[in-house]
């Protein structure tokens, strides 16, 4: 192979690829604790919520889990300001990521739930706590706990899948790659520095939420 | 201006679907047996191999599918190859779906007690008897629910190809979309069509596993 | 020559020395028992007969295939000597019948028809001739524990190693598997065996081994070993075990 590798261009884009960097970190802190936030709540729905409710929410997890993120992003971004729904780039961006991780996460933490023993919510039933009152006094941390590795995972892969914002023009680390690349047509340097930096992201990502799973559960759990 | 009718757009959405379906089937096949080849380097009892393919894992899970293919679609390009995109498509596919499809397994193989490695070694098997007649049969029966979820995964990741050019069921859907300017219809129709190739899969994989967990028996 | 000979046998995990230097000879048609409290080595040493475990210094011989860490040298040893364990480790997805043949044929080669004849004889010796076709999950656990007897008998082994077979049973069970190693006993099978039932060990075994803190305590026979035990050590452990 004859080609010599360039980044002779890096002193001069450095500041395009932190600025996508930052944007990638804002999108995942975005979509981790929104997306996890509606999956606690679609996983709540499910488990104690109104009857004509519960179907509604399975049909969301189950349109998501099965159809491409690129095309959710698509049909945010392009889709909806046909019903008069116009955003930005980084509101569609953030608004994908949170509606798929709340699909995906309502799944992993309504796993964790249907783990806790009987007893415990027998337990809280004759402690004389509301079903609500049980679930989210008794229930849900442990159950959180139990699925947090889980979690962490999904939220690295949602990381990793928020690249394609770049299609919508979202100035995400990938975006700062397009950019780099067609200006300085070094396609391959540019994608292999973007790759390193999102695998460097990705560990400092699972550490992050290894470190928040110790924070938010000190105790070890009881099986 | 020309209108469109809905028949119209699904029927050429349809038409560019079977590419996504091809391209999946030769993603998941080929990931497959590359997995099952790293799952023996992983499961081995060389050090090496279980390194080099930790460290796979580690490359292909840790980074985005997106810049995967770009490497592939660039990176051949080094080679002075004039890549096409169903090339650098396949080629980033397989090595991705192998580098999850090798986790599950591993993860299937481990979950066979270390009570069946003792029983068959007693009884004086060797390591490649104990893995065909004991350990792998077992393994087998755990691993197809999540291997047939997990195919769900290649079909929704074969949309990202067309970001390198590859004309599928989304390349489909923008290029229609330019054409029609009916975004919301044309990108529902897409992701009904999606939902449509994915959701028995997912299904099928929740069966299997429900009906895995009442009989862990066979026939 | 004994059948089995342990010379000087010595094993650690870590930095405990579970095995520190265990003589102990073996003669064809011997029952053996072997008692003593939890993490005295009574289990490792029987799993270093068969191999599961590697020694660090000494020898183990089974009617002259020593213990080597190689699969060949392995192989040899385990065709010498069979294992009971536990939790009977039947293979889940075959038969009990299977489970029976599938060693035959793939270690020894034989032809499925005689592998299949031997299976049925194994099985009706172990009263279960008719439970061929049931797989584990549908078989009781002294059941099941039969089959895994009947599986190790199949191999034709010149002694069976037993290691806590009952201990994993409801109470109800476990004298039909007893019932079966009595059996085997009274046929000639060298045994040595890993029990906690101690009226059985001093009816069947021809010796008793009293193992404390990795070393062999006290061995003689049983009415010896239970009637006038020398050592405190293993007073205590008998009186412990009858107010058990």
């Amino acid at each position: 192979m004859t080609y010599r590798f360039d980044f002779s261009w890096l002193p001069l884009y450095w500041p395009v690829i932190l600025k996508g960097l930052l944007t990638t970190v804002e999108l995942i802190l975005v979509g981790a604790l929104c997306g996890v936030a509606l999956g606690v709540a679609c996983a709540g729905v499910r488990a104690l919520g109104p009857r004509w409710l519960r179907p509604v929410v399975a049909a969301y997890v189950e349109l998501i889990r099965n159809t491409p993120f690129l095309i959710q992003l698509f049909f945010i971004f392009f889709g909806l300001p046909s019903l008069g729904l116009q955003m930005s780039e980084l509101q569609a961006a953030n608004l994908a990521m949170v509606v798929n991780l709340g699909a995906y996460s309502s799944e992993i933490i309504r796993a964790g739930i249907e783990a806790t023993p009987r007893g415990q919510f027998e337990a809280g039933a004759s402690l004389a706590m509301t079903r609500f009152e049980t679930f989210r006094h008794v229930v849900l941390i442990p159950a959180l706990q139990r699925i947090w590795p889980a979690l962490s995972s999904q939220i690295v892969i949602v990381m990793l899948g928020s690249a394609v914002v770049s299609q919508i023009a979202a100035e995400d680390v990938t975006f700062a790659a397009n950019f780099i690349q067609s200006r300085t047509f070094r396609a391959f340097e540019t994608y292999f520095l973007s790759t390193a930096l999102y695998l460097l992201l990705a560990l400092a990502l699972r550490q992050a939420l290894r470190g928040v799973g110790s924070l938010l559960f000190p105790r070890r759990a009881a099986r | 201006m020309m209108t469109f009718t809905v028949w119209d757009i699904l029927r050429n959405l349809l038409l560019a679907a079977r590419w996504t379906v091809l391209l999946s089937l030769v993603s998941f096949l080929g990931g497959g047996l590359l997995g099952l080849a790293l799952l023996f380097l992983r499961i081995g009892k060389r050090r090496a191999g279980r390194l080099f393919v930790q460290g796979y894992v580690e490359l292909f899970q840790g980074t985005p599918l997106l810049m995967q293919l770009f490497l592939a679609f660039f990176g051949l390009g080094l080679f002075g190859i004039d890549v096409p995109a169903w090339l650098a498509a396949g080629l980033a596919l397989i090595l991705w779906t192998a580098a999850f499809l090798v986790e599950i397994w591993r993860g299937c193989v481990e979950s066979v007690t270390r009570g069946q490695w003792e029983a068959s070694a007693s009884l004086g098997m060797g390591y490649v008897q104990q893995m065909r007649y004991v350990i792998l049969p077992q393994a087998v029966r755990v691993a197809i629910p999540p291997t047939v979820g997990f195919s769900v995964q290649v079909v929704k990741g074969t949309a990202l190809t067309s970001i390198i050019g590859f004309v599928e069921l989304s390349k489909a859907g923008t290029v229609v979309t330019n054409a029609t300017f009916q975004p919301f219809t044309v990108y529902g129709l897409v992701a009904l069509i999606y939902f449509a190739l994915c959701w028995p899969l997912s299904k099928s994989s929740q069966i299997l596993e429900r009906k895995f967990n009442v009989a862990h028996r066979h026939h | 020559m004994s059948l089995i000979a342990i010379t000087e046998v010595k094993k650690r995990f870590g930095d405990v020395e579970v095995l520190k230097g265990i003589n102990l000879d073996v003669e064809r048609g011997e029952v053996i028992a072997i008692i003593g409290k939890s993490g005295s080595g009574k289990s490792t040493l029987l799993r270093c007969v068969n191999g599961l475990e590697m020694i660090d210094d000494g020898s183990i011989m089974v009617a002259g295939a020593q213990l080597i860490p190689d699969e060949l040298h392995l192989k040899a040893l385990r065709l010498k000597v069979g294992m009971i364990f536990q939790q009977f480790n039947l293979f889940p997805h075959l038969s009990a019948g299977r489970n029976v043949m599938l060693s035959q044929m793939v270690v020894k080669k034989t032809p499925a028809a005689e592998a299949e004849a031997m299976a049925r004889r194994m099985l009706d010796r172990v009263g279960l001739s008719h439970k061929f076709d049931a797989f584990p999950d549908q078989l009781s656990g002294g059941q099941q524990q039969r089959v895994a007897i009947a599986r190790a008998l199949a191999m034709q082994p010149m002694a069976l190693l037993c290691d806590e077979i009952t201990s994993a049973l409801d109470p109800e069970l476990v004298n039909e598997v007893l019932a079966v190693v009595k059996e085997l006993a009274a046929d000639g099978m060298t045994l040595m065996m890993v029990t906690h039932e101690m009226r059985f060990a001093r009816e069947v075994c021809d010796r008793v081994v009293f193992m404390h803190q990795g070393r062999v305590h006290e061995i003689g026979p049983p009415e010896e070993v239970f009637g006038s035990p020398r050592t405190p050590e293993l007073q205590q452990f008998l009186g412990a075990q009858l107010v058990a």
